[in-house]
């Protein structure tokens, strides 16, 4: 019995054996490192930021606002309100325009038209500009409005949403790809006008990939920084209280903090770090048991 | 109702025209007061002080090197990453590994900056590889970089991979083949048009990239060949500046303008770069 089982791997084990010859062994292992490198890196910086920010990670750090003078016990709290603010701002615009947009483009566009074409091309070049140039383009838009003050919550929800409407209409668009062509032919045959189809048949089935979609374009835009630099936003000593408030937000709190000589604000920014990195990761969170959970498979 | 969804889709277009609007009407100003070819071809950049000078090149070369860096980083360990969620792992363990990998995406460009100030430049280059650096350096700001692009090369090269369909990994392992050469030779030269869009993808993104420059490459501009050096970029210029006081018109605000269209202009010419080397080297399968 034994010895039937030993001659039937034998040859096995000679093909194994090419599979594993020194060359294919020493490619693997970097295979490995690469995927090794990327996650160990990770690691590293959400353990040394912690290890530098955990002694300034308190309650002052969301009661106190920033201070040029008190380094040591100077706070967000103008910046975590400011960054609220600016999310629900950004959702508000961003979020209703891109599923519009999307569901436009997937269910009714004819795609041999020029201009559904023009929005196509479009649509990949805006999802490669940088994002400090939303910004500029915020400052002009205010502009033309004739708002001559640019740091408000508005403008920068402004700025967020612009940035991430080519995300969300991409995203949105695949999980509305996604759903199967028998469910919108079985709704017609029904009666349903391809409207109806659409609100009550397509778009319930694609709710888990939209938000899914969604909500990590809201995790982009919650860390960045750079657009709204060029809106002048900065210190401010008050908590922002609605749309014309002006703000602060997180990572220009801590890009500013970062960037200043006093190793008290260092500690400061690693502190703001921690609570910025537990929204982003909490949103990924979120958006990834979304996915897991209600996604459906067709 | 349908009017107003086809609006949505249109919003787009008028971004982008808002864009080209918005950069245009400052820069025509500066160019106004500046060359346009002094601008482009200058060695020396000079924007607040006396005596002024607007040559782009130093920040030109800032932005080069670091993206550099970034790619000589991201490009090896990305595709490596790839080739083995492709063709190595099982699908359980891809299904853990990709999300982890793109959570590295996910982590704000600032955090980067943080990192790469605070550990990079101090703890690993200058604690272990002993390299003489400057508190900011555009090595540091590079690798940082290069980590922050990884899981775009990885995850869309992975996507290119996983298309190449399972007859021509079949006929090359029944030819004797190994998994090695198959990947090599078989998957890889299959997926290129995929592969060489992320790669380019994951350039322009560097080139965007504003913050992590901004914190860890330094506010000097510098005309060097040396990654150890501080070497401001274009997005660094931008957002250094924008910072301070700029009265709107001023030459200081016009100046922020020119150098975001130029950057606008160079991201637009990656990007049409990379629409036609998917169409070119694309295999119908």
């Amino acid at each position: 019995m034994s010895a039937t089982t030993y001659d039937a791997g034998l040859p096995q084990r000679r093909a194994r054996g090419h599979e594993y010859n020194p060359a294919s062994l020493v490619f693997l292992a970097a295979l490995w490192l690469s995927l090794a490198l990327g996650i160990v890196f990770l690691l590293t910086l959400i353990v040394t930021t912690a290890i530098d920010g955990a002694g300034r990670f308190d309650s002052e750090l969301l009661t106190n606002y920033d201070s040029t003078l008190f380094p040591e016990t100077a706070g967000l709290r103008a910046a975590f309100f400011g960054s609220l603010w600016l999310m629900l701002g950004t959702a508000l615009m961003a979020v209703p325009m891109g599923i519009a947009a999307a569901v436009y483009l997937e269910e009714f566009a004819d795609s041999t038209r020029w201009y559904n074409r023009l929005i196509e091309v479009n649509l990949q070049n805006l999802a490669a500009v940088p994002s400090v140039i939303y910004g500029m383009l915020a400052v002009a838009v205010a502009g033309l409005l004739g708002s001559a003050t640019t740091n408000i919550v508005i403008v920068g929800s402004l700025a967020l949403a612009l940035l991430i409407l080519p995300v969300i209409i991409i995203s949105t668009r695949e999980a509305v790809r996604a759903v199967p062509r028998d469910i919108r032919e079985g709704s017609l045959a029904l009666g349903a006008t391809p409207l109806q189809t659409t609100w009550k048949q397509v778009l319930p089935s694609a709710i888990p990939g939209i938000s899914t979609g969604t909500i990590l374009a809201l995790s982009r835009a919650i860390g960045e920084a750079a657009p709204l630099l060029l809106l002048g936003v900065g210190t401010i000593l008050f908590t922002p209280n609605g749309f014309l408030s002006g703000f602060q937000a997180m990572p220009v709190q801590i890009y500013g903090w970062t960037s200043e000589s006093q190793d008290e604000y260092k500690v400061a920014a690693a502190a703001g770090i921690i609570l910025l990195m537990a929204m982003v990761l909490l949103l990924n969170g979120v958006a990834i048991f979304i996915r897991n959970r209600f996604q459906r498979r067709w | 109702m349908l009017g107003i969804l086809r609006l949505s889709a249109m919003t787009s277009v008028l971004i982008t025209v808002g864009i080209i609007i918005a950069l245009l009407r400052p820069a025509i100003d500066f160019f106004r007061e500046v060359p346009l070819l002094d601008f482009l071809t200058g060695t020396s950049w000079r924007p607040n002080l006396e005596p002024m000078s607007f040559g782009v090149l130093p920040l030109v070369a800032g932005t080069g090197m670091t993206t550099l860096v970034g790619l000589m980083i991201a490009v090896p360990f990305g595709l490596g990453a790839a080739m083995y969620l492709s063709e190595y792992a099982s699908t359980s363990t891809r299904r853990r590994l990709k999300p982890t990998l793109e959570l590295l995406a996910g982590v704000p460009s600032v955090v980067y900056g943080f990192f790469a100030l605070q550990f990079i430049t101090p703890t690993v280059l200058t604690g272990w590889f002993g390299l003489q650096v400057g508190f900011t350096n555009a090595l540091a700001a590079g690798i940082v970089l290069g980590v922050m692009i990884i899981p775009t090369i990885a995850s869309l090269s992975e996507d290119a991979m996983s298309a190449v369909p399972h007859a021509l990994r079949q006929g090359s392992l029944a030819m004797g083949a190994n998994r090695m050469q198959t990947t090599l030779r078989v998957v890889v030269p299959a997926a290129i048009s995929g592969i060489s869009a992320a790669i380019v993808l994951g350039l322009s993104r560097a080139v965007g990239e504003t913050m992590i420059v901004a914190l860890a490459s330094g506010g000097r501009p510098n005309l060097t060949v040396d990654p150890r050096e501080g070497m401001q970029t274009m997005t660094g210029f931008i957002a250094q500046t924008a910072g301070g006081e700029n009265p709107v018109g001023s030459v200081s605000y016009n100046t922020l303008f020119a150098v975001g269209l130029l950057l606008f202009a160079i991201t637009l010419l990656i990007n049409i770069l990379s629409i036609r080397l998917v169409r070119r080297f694309r295999e119908v399968y």
